[in-house]
């Protein structure tokens, strides 16, 4: 909603000009008055201690469309990944169970791509049906495929509410299906939940890197639709006495597509994937690993461990370690369940990409490193000793001692 | 080639620190820069005009000051800056700064356009798809690398290119006119040169309004908008810090201990 400055409450203080990022306000005869770059972020209303910045409802409502009641049902995208349905589809369906529960209507899955078992497998893990189409077109993952049969059931069924994976499939073909039904998009949300009051669903994400959580509506237009960060919902309860049923459908004229898969090269690292978004445990390495060959040691940490391997943009620069593991603003942010940063200062936006996971480990031989800020354990000293007294204790702890 | 490469003024994230008390921005003394990611798109589009001759125009839409922007394109040597701005488009969301975008290109016309991944203060990610769908072409996202781009003289041509993926890297080739966005690991942006400072002066930024590039008032900006921010808070800070006592050896066990306990191991 718009914002507006009440006249005669303003004490043209200026507080909400030092905290606007828009530079969108200004001082007019002492008074602030909200100007038209305003983005609506909402940063001057917290600042304002009078309280004189309000929203107001005003002649800008929204021409809704014609009957949003007409929309039922929370749909799930399940992405599959060479034939395999993704973890971040079982966690959709944790999530979208609850809020078709809360708005006592089904929960649908849509797959294209992956085998009947597969699908039946949706069933299992909470859905009551399954959009299901086994063409060969969806085997590579390309955009307009699945964005033009995905859009195309949406128009037909009308689903009031669509979820996929924030992962690089969810969040480059979902804002297609957006743009083509003229509906909003949440990207990358990590909480969800129904307004009581309206039905309207509040998509949580943060946003500046972080820094801020923005809670976003689409009041106006359906279906409702947000790309979810994997690891933070909890996925569905396995039950194989569950019944759903599986609707086949056909790919039809959605198999066009002007942007071929080529060819497809899945980068794995010995036993160890690098899809680190999906990652329980990972170990980071930055500029104080000093090299390539202090990456080893954090391999034969993660092979221990189960995990993966992250790192710096300083040891992606330095080119220890190729992009796929940046973590950070300009690369993957990721929340596991461990996050251990070896030699890693923590500047901010190495931070925003990690600070959620669940228990932080900073090694790092400087006690006034930020990363200290952010850990849930950490130890100062040098990671030369103290990695190698690490893995030794887990290898003996591994073998039974 | 025709290039388009849409840019974005942003504030530099790095700098805009957050006062826990009042839980709100300080943007006090927060530079404006261009969008990271479309620093990178910029010098894709120079080395595809290089290589295969054409024009760049850098297109952003954003109030009166984001031509400081498009002048900073210039100096790198993009050839021209289209302004895309006025009242109506204040409050937009990234369905309408699409619907916008994709209407200022239709109005140039371009073979190619491109797209930095994501803009650092929303993240969304999500407004070079749009735009594609806006002017049903074909995208390709998170492009690492270009191998190769042709186009004739009818304008037939094809991209081909590596588009990084969660578990790897896919090669794509794209008809064109098509979209990219692009990664960081791309390419290396160049410096402003000096005829590019120059000519950063002088060129005339060109201005379009919503009614001309042919949208009413009711589809750009807050109204052409369908998501609406509710509100605005900071994140519960991380409780639970604990410290480990001891020589690094039994810091080392309390640490393997605790994950133990916490079910990390
Ligand atoms: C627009 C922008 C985007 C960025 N995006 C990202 C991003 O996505 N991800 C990211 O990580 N960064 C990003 N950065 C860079 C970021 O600002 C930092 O420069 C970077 O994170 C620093 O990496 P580092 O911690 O590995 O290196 P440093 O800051 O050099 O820290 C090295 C640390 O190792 C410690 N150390 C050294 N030797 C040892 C030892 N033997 N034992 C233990 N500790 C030791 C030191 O005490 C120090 O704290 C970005 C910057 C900008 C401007
Ligand atoms: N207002 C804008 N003007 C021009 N380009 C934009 C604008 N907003 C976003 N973009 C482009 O779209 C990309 C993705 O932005 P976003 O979807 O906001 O994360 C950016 O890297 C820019 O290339």
């Amino acid at each position: 909603m718009p914002l507006k400055v009440e006249k005669n409450v303003c004490s043209g203080c200026g507080a909400c000009i030092t905290v606007c990022p828009y530079d969108a306000i200004k001082m007019e005869g002492g008074k602030a008055e909200i100007g038209e770059y305003c983005q609506l972020c909402q940063a001057c209303l917290t600042a304002c201690a009078e309280g004189a910045i309000k929203e107001y409802k005003g002649d800008l409502e929204k021409p809704g469309q014609a009957d949003l009641s007409a929309y039922k049902g929370v749909w799930v995208f399940a992405e599959q990944r060479g034939g395999k349905v993704a973890p971040v589809a079982f966690e959709l369906l944790g999530e979208g169970g609850k809020l078709a529960g809360q708005r006592g209507v089904e929960l649908c899955a849509v797959l294209f791509g992956a085998t009947r078992q597969e699908a039946r497998e949706l069933v299992r893990r909470g859905a009551d049906k399954v959009y299901f189409c086994d063409d060969e077109i969806f085997t590579n993952f390309e955009d307009e495929p699945n964005a033009g049969l995905l859009a195309s059931l949406i128009n037909e069924h009308r689903p009031e509410i669509v979820l996929a994976g924030a992962t690089a499939i969810g969040r480059s073909f979902l804002p297609r299906v957006a743009a083509r039904l003229k509906t909003g998009l949440t990207a990358d949300c990590t909480g969800l939940e129904i307004e009581p009051e309206t039905g309207n669903l509040i998509q949580t994400r943060p946003a500046y890197g972080g820094n801020i959580m923005a809670s976003i509506l689409s009041p106006g237009t359906r279906p409702q639709m947000a790309t979810v960060r994997p690891k933070v919902m909890k996925p569905g309860r396995c039950d194989d006495s569950r019944q759903g049923e599986i609707i086949e459908v056909k790919a039809g004229e959605f198999r066009r597509s002007r942007a071929k898969v080529l060819a497809s090269i899945r980068e794995e690292e010995g036993a160890m994937k690098v899809n680190l978004q999906e990652a329980d445990v990972i170990i980071s390495g930055g500029r104080g690993l000093k090299g390539k060959e202090g990456f080893q040691m954090l391999r034969e940490l993660a092979v221990l461990l189960g995990g993966t391997v992250g790192a710096s943009r300083a040891a992606v620069d330095e080119g220890w370690i190729p992009y796929c593991h940046q973590v950070g603003q300009t690369g993957k942010t990721v929340a596991p369940k461990l996050y251990i940063a070896c030699g890693i200062s923590g500047a901010v936006q190495h931070l925003v990409g990690m600070q959620s996971s669940d228990i932080i480990v900073a090694i790092n031989k400087n006690p006034e490193a930020p990363i200290f800020n952010v850990a849930t354990y950490g130890i100062v000293g040098d990671l030369n000793e103290i990695l190698p007294l690490l893995i030794r204790k887990l290898k003996e702890r591994k073998n039974g001692r | 080639m025709r290039i388009a490469v849409c840019i974005k003024q942003v504030p530099d994230t790095a700098e805009v620190k957050i006062n826990r008390e009042t839980g709100t921005l300080v943007r006090e003394g927060v530079p404006s820069i261009i969008n990271p990611y479309d620093m990178h798109a910029i010098e894709a589009a120079l080395g595809l005009r290089d290589a295969l001759g054409g024009k760049v125009t850098a297109i952003t839409m954003g109030p009166p000051q984001a031509e400081a922007a498009l002048r900073e394109a210039i100096s790198m040597g993009v050839d021209d800056g289209l302004l895309v701005t006025g009242r109506e488009f204040a409050g937009a969301d990234t369905l309408a700064t699409s619907r916008a975008l994709s209407g200022a290109i239709r109005a140039i016309g371009a073979d190619l356009i491109v797209c930095g991944k994501q803009a650092i203060d929303g993240d969304t990610a999500q407004v070079g798809p749009e735009v594609a769908e806006f002017l049903d072409i074909p995208h390709v996202s998170y492009v690492r690398k270009i191998i190769e781009a042709e186009i004739d003289h009818e304008a037939r041509g094809s991209i081909k290119v590596e588009r990084l993926m969660d578990e790897g890297v896919d090669v794509v080739q794209a008809e064109l006119p098509a979209l990219i966005t692009v990664v960081r690991e791309l390419n290396t942006p160049r410096l402003p040169s000096l005829r590019g400072k120059i000519n950063a002066k002088k060129t005339e930024i060109k201005k379009l309004s919503a009614a001309e590039i042919g949208l009413t008032p009711e589809v750009v900006g807050f109204n052409g908008s369908p998501t609406q921010v509710k509100k605005i808070f900071t994140p519960a800070p991380r409780c639970g810090r604990r410290v480990l006592e001891g020589g690094l050896e039994e810091q080392v066990e309390a640490l393997v201990k605790e994950l133990m306990e916490k079910k990390c191991l």
